[in-house]
């Protein structure tokens, strides 16, 4: 009979084998969804996986995959940090839209005016939005121990109303004849995030994504801080013999990533989506989730996994558009991918091994 | 505005229908967390729920058939987790998380030949006498049968986890699984069912939503209803009658609110819509100080290691 058998250190090969494991299950579970829904399997795969990078029409798809990729990996990678001491921010996409907000406020309060110093504004602020929404469940936590978990997800519904309210009240275009949304930045020259070398969909959101990895990278390897982190995660006890303060420390995860987080919002509505309006937020918070786990909580196994989450979304545009795939398909595609991902890390922490029974 | 236009009467008539389901799915979710493990998939299982439901109830006609399906779509997908958590042992939080991502998706996916239709109406008791008496006839009879369903439930947890011998093994199980194994009973068994029954409920309390509340099907109708429900549970102090309290202050905001959008207050509808939210935060941190009653095993993973 099967019986499992804990390993006394994480198999670090199977770490990395792992995620890739997933991904292949997931290929071979969603063909099967794909089947269910009357499509060829091996097509839908194609058509999401292949098509998007190497088809026809990769000249049109290869850029969405960048600006796709960007806000999940700045989101996941702040996550990634609170994710390791255990301290579990799922409200990202709160933050998200009230980085947005604020960076889409500064932008209009200076509209028409035409300086260098706008766009840089807007980023701070952006982040600044996203830090002030993840500090109230940081400081309810600190102050009062409640469940960070409710909070942030909470303060999600929250902002989503703000989000509404603004976009047909205090936001709303005076030149817009009526309809909800503010003006739209990519026709406002110093607030547009605009791509920086045409066609190839990389704005300042992809370079921040880029750096973020490198800065994570470097906090969690070299840096006293990255090192209290990883020792609250897996030994919160020794983490407080060694003079870690868990306050701090989920201050710190939690404003970081809330201004990652705020960040990408910024990046988003001053480039791709434009402007403020009620269906701004498309979910990146929460698919940043998958992205974090998916890669391992590492910074560059984040960048990689946003990578193929990117190639999720896009793939799935073009499913959808091809062979009339639905579109809740990829996001239950995209579910299935962290449930897999979950069980084969079985392996990593555990040896399966084969036992004759024993009697007890 | 016009505060006349609020009926205090048909305002707590409807407050017990918007507690309803919060209420059936917090006790789930009470009995899982009892039993030592945190489901956080609730909103996913609920939204589940309310898709099977609606769709059951449609094609059959039948209500009473949506609400069987409901509960079976949930302990479905609580299965997912049961096997996630207590056989391959991954994360409680990670899964929970993981089991609402993928509810979420199933259900709009199943959902898109539903949208725009009508469920078959949930029949009223009509009690006579009793729901024609002035004001309390209105408030306390004349609902469906789920609003009373949800009431009975929670007696039945209530008696279970206080007076029967499996309440105790559960509760043992929760409070502190090692010894509960060392005494020789079945912790995975017993989280699973517990797990399954919190599945059930989360379905019912969906599926409450999309054939009564509301009723029709639209995507993501839940409206974090299930994460609601979560902070019920913390709320209460993992008890079952401090749920239904919990669950009547949640309703009593939502009905609130509701009217007074309607009333034309001069306040931003979006602003009001966030009551509900805002005043779950509020009660979470009040609640917050008082702690006790946490199960002590919540959240672990247990591995009968020799």
């Amino acid at each position: 009979m099967l019986r499992l058998e804990k390993r006394p250190q994480p198999s670090k090969t199977l770490s990395y084998v792992t995620p890739v494991l997933a991904v292949l299950i997931t290929m071979v579970a969603g063909g099967a969804l794909f089947a269910a829904l009357g499509k060829d399997p091996v097509v839908a795969i194609r058509t999401i996986f292949w098509d998007p990078l190497f088809g026809q029409f990769a000249f049109y798809y290869l850029p969405q995959l960048l600006v796709k990729a960007g806000p999940l990996i700045l989101i996941a990678i702040g996550l990634s940090l609170g994710f390791r001491a255990g301290i579990w921010n799922i409200g990202a996409e709160g933050q998200y839209i009230l980085g947005a907000i604020f960076g889409a406020g500064v932008a209009l309060a200076c509209y028409p005016l035409e300086a260098w110093w706008i766009f840089p504004l807007m980023v701070i602020a952006g982040a600044f939005g996203g830090f002030l929404w993840a500090m109230i469940p940081a400081i309810l936590k600190v102050r009062f121990g409640t469940n960070e978990i409710l909070v942030s997800l909470m303060l999600v519904y929250v902002a989503e109303q703000l989000l509404a309210s603004m976009s047909i009240g205090l936001m709303k275009n005076p030149d817009g004849y009526g309809f909800p949304g503010s003006r739209n930045l990519q026709q406002y020259p110093s607030a547009h995030n605009a791509e920086l070398i045409p066609d190839t969909g990389l704005h300042w959101g992809v370079v921040a994504a880029i750096v973020v990895a490198i800065l994570a990278y470097i906090l969690l390897n070299r840096h006293i801080l990255g090192f209290q982190i990883r020792l609250t995660g897996e030994a919160p006890r020794a983490a407080r013999f060694a003079g870690v303060k868990p306050p701090r420390l989920v201050l710190v995860c939690m404003g970081t990533a809330g201004a990652l987080a705020g960040m990408a919002g910024m990046f988003e509505v001053a480039g791709p989506a434009g402007q403020i309006s009620a269906g701004f937020n498309t979910g990146y918070g929460f698919t940043a989730i998958i992205v974090a786990f998916l890669g391992r909580l590492h910074p560059f196994g984040i960048v990689l996994a946003g990578l193929l989450m990117a190639l999720t979304y896009i793939g799935g545009e073009a499913a959808q558009s091809a062979l009339q795939l639905p579109g809740a398909a990829i996001q239950v595609f995209q579910g299935m991918l962290l449930f897999f991902l979950l069980a084969v890390d079985l392996l990593t922490n555990y040896r399966i091994r084969l036992t004759k029974r024993e009697t007890a | 505005m016009d505060l006349s236009a609020i009926n205090p009467v048909l305002l707590f008539a409807s407050l017990m229908v918007a507690a309803t389901p919060v209420l059936i799915a917090a006790i789930g979710e009470l009995v899982v967390e009892r039993a030592g493990v945190l489901n956080l998939g609730v909103e996913g299982m609920m939204i589940t729920g309310a898709i099977c439901g609606f769709a059951a109830a449609v094609t059959t006609g039948s209500p009473l058939v949506g609400f069987i399906a409901a509960a079976a779509g949930g302990a479905g997908l609580s299965l997912l987790f049961a096997l996630l958590t207590q056989v391959a042992l991954a994360n409680q939080v990670a899964s929970g998380l993981a089991l609402t991502l993928f509810g979420l998706g199933l259900s709009a996916l199943f959902g898109q030949n539903y949208v725009g239709l009508k469920p078959p109406p949930t029949a009223r008791l009509d009690i006579p006498v009793l729901s024609d008496l002035p004001v309390v006839g209105r408030i306390v009879f004349g609902h469906d049968p789920v609003v009373y369903f949800g009431l009975l439930l929670l007696v039945a947890v209530w008696a279970f986890l206080k007076f029967t011998r499996a309440g105790l093994v559960l509760r043992a199980v929760g409070e502190n699984h090692t010894a509960a194994h060392a005494l020789g009973y079945k912790v995975v068994r017993i989280r699973v069912l517990a797990i399954l029954f919190g599945g059930a409920c989360a379905g019912l309390g969906g599926a409450y939503i999309s054939l009564v509340r509301v009723p029709q099907w639209t995507e993501g109708m839940t409206g974090g209803a299930g994460w609601i429900a979560l902070a019920l549970v913390v709320f209460a102090s993992w008890k079952p009658w401090r749920v239904l309290l919990g669950a009547w202050l949640f309703g009593g905001v939502t009905v609130l609110q509701l009217n007074l959008q309607a009333a034309g207050l001069e306040i931003r509808a979006e602003y009001l819509s966030m009551s509900p939210y805002l005043v779950t935060i509020l009660v979470l941190v009040i609640m917050s100080g008082h702690r006790s009653g946490s199960p002590g095993s919540l959240g672990r993973t247990f591995h009968a290691s020799q």
